[in-house]
């Protein structure tokens, strides 16, 4: 199936999950989770289903004000 | 010589104490090394961060820096534009750098930066009931003040002007007036200020503290500009606690004029 990782398509298989997405991606820690705009919170990424057309943000620290 | 003013003068927020009154933004600095020494210039009491969409264009580095400097980090939520983009922004920030502290950022208009008032309530109320510690980025708004500090916030980051303008506080009255009608809160005067007479000018007047970004990172040298900032607050506080005098309309000598030996004396004395 197909979903978005950080605003880029990819695909997985049809059963994958968070945890599956973030090797997809090459996710490199440390980084937190959004699925469709909701926060997943670490310890749900490997029971965490994911369906087609899910939208999955990775983010990573940045300097900020 | 004896002194009144205690030691142990620091700035508290929600029962934390932190070694210094300046909190100091991570954003634009030239280089790493620019910030890193603007860090060591300051030895500011909390840094703060932000979190944005991983890629391989990130700012490599950037974390291991901060972490080799142990400061305390204050995530925000820069950009969000809705209460709903808050809260995941929050809860993702406290994940991935493990701690409740929020620099809670709201904007309800993209060419001045004005915080959203309203959502910034809603906001600040739900993610008190989650367990954070929200530093609420607000305008000197007192009414709006006072929602938050009912929904639980116990302490305001007022701006002084729009974030990245250095124009110094555009409205005193209205900012004093909140020090002055809300006097055991911690404010800190967040966004705006350009130069340390701009912070020390607020630490005078009583506030607990000043986050700094733009005026520190896009100075010619930031780390003698972070310095001098640190300086500045330093001296305002001390001038807070000092008791500044009375301004007066008219003129006072300070040099005593009992016992002048000239002539336009001798007649005063009837």
């Amino acid at each position: 199936m197909n979903i978005h990782i950080n605003q880029q398509p990819f695909s997985v298989p049809d059963a994958a999950t968070v945890t599956d997405a973030l090797a997809a991606f090459g996710a490199k820690p440390p980084f937190a989770v959004a699925l469709n705009g909701q926060f997943v919170a670490r310890g749900e990424h490997a029971s965490k289903a994911l369906a087609a057309g899910d939208k999955l943000d990775i983010v990573s620290p940045v300097a900020g004000g | 010589m004896t002194s009144t003013i205690t030691t142990a003068d620091t700035l508290t927020l929600y029962g934390t104490s932190f070694p210094s009154r300046v909190l100091l933004g991570t954003s634009r600095y030239p280089s790493l090394q620019s910030l890193s020494d603007s860090i060591d210039a300051a030895r500011p009491g909390m840094v703060t961060v932000a979190l944005r969409r991983q890629s391989n264009t990130g700012e490599a580095g950037f974390f291991d820096v901060l972490k080799r400097h142990g400061v305390a980090l204050l995530p925000n939520t820069a950009g969000c534009q809705t209460v709903d983009e808050v809260l995941t922004t929050a809860r993702m920030a406290r994940e991935l750098f493990d701690t409740p502290w929020l620099k809670l950022e709201l904007i309800g208009d993209d060419y001045t930066l004005q915080p959203d008032p309203i959502g910034l309530v809603e906001a600040a109320g739900i993610l008190i009931r989650e367990g954070f510690k929200v530093l609420p980025y607000c305008t000197e708004d007192l009414v709006i003040g006072r929602r938050l500090l009912d929904v639980g916030c116990e302490a305001l980051m007022p701006w002084g002007a729009p974030i990245g303008t250095g124009k110094g506080v555009t409205n005193p009255y209205g900012l004093r007036t909140l020090r002055e009608r809300l006097p055991d809160v911690p404010l800190i005067v967040d966004a705006g200020l350009g130069v340390p007479s701009h912070a020390c000018q607020v630490m005078e007047w009583g506030f607990d503290g000043v986050l700094l970004n733009t005026a520190v990172s896009q100075a010619t040298f930031p780390p003698q500009m972070a310095r001098a900032f640190a300086l500045g607050v330093e001296a305002g506080r001390m001038a807070y606690l000092a008791g500044p005098m009375a301004e007066r309309d008219s003129a006072q000598a300070s040099t005593p004029v009992v016992g002048m030996p000239f002539w336009h004396q001798d007649g005063s004395a009837a």
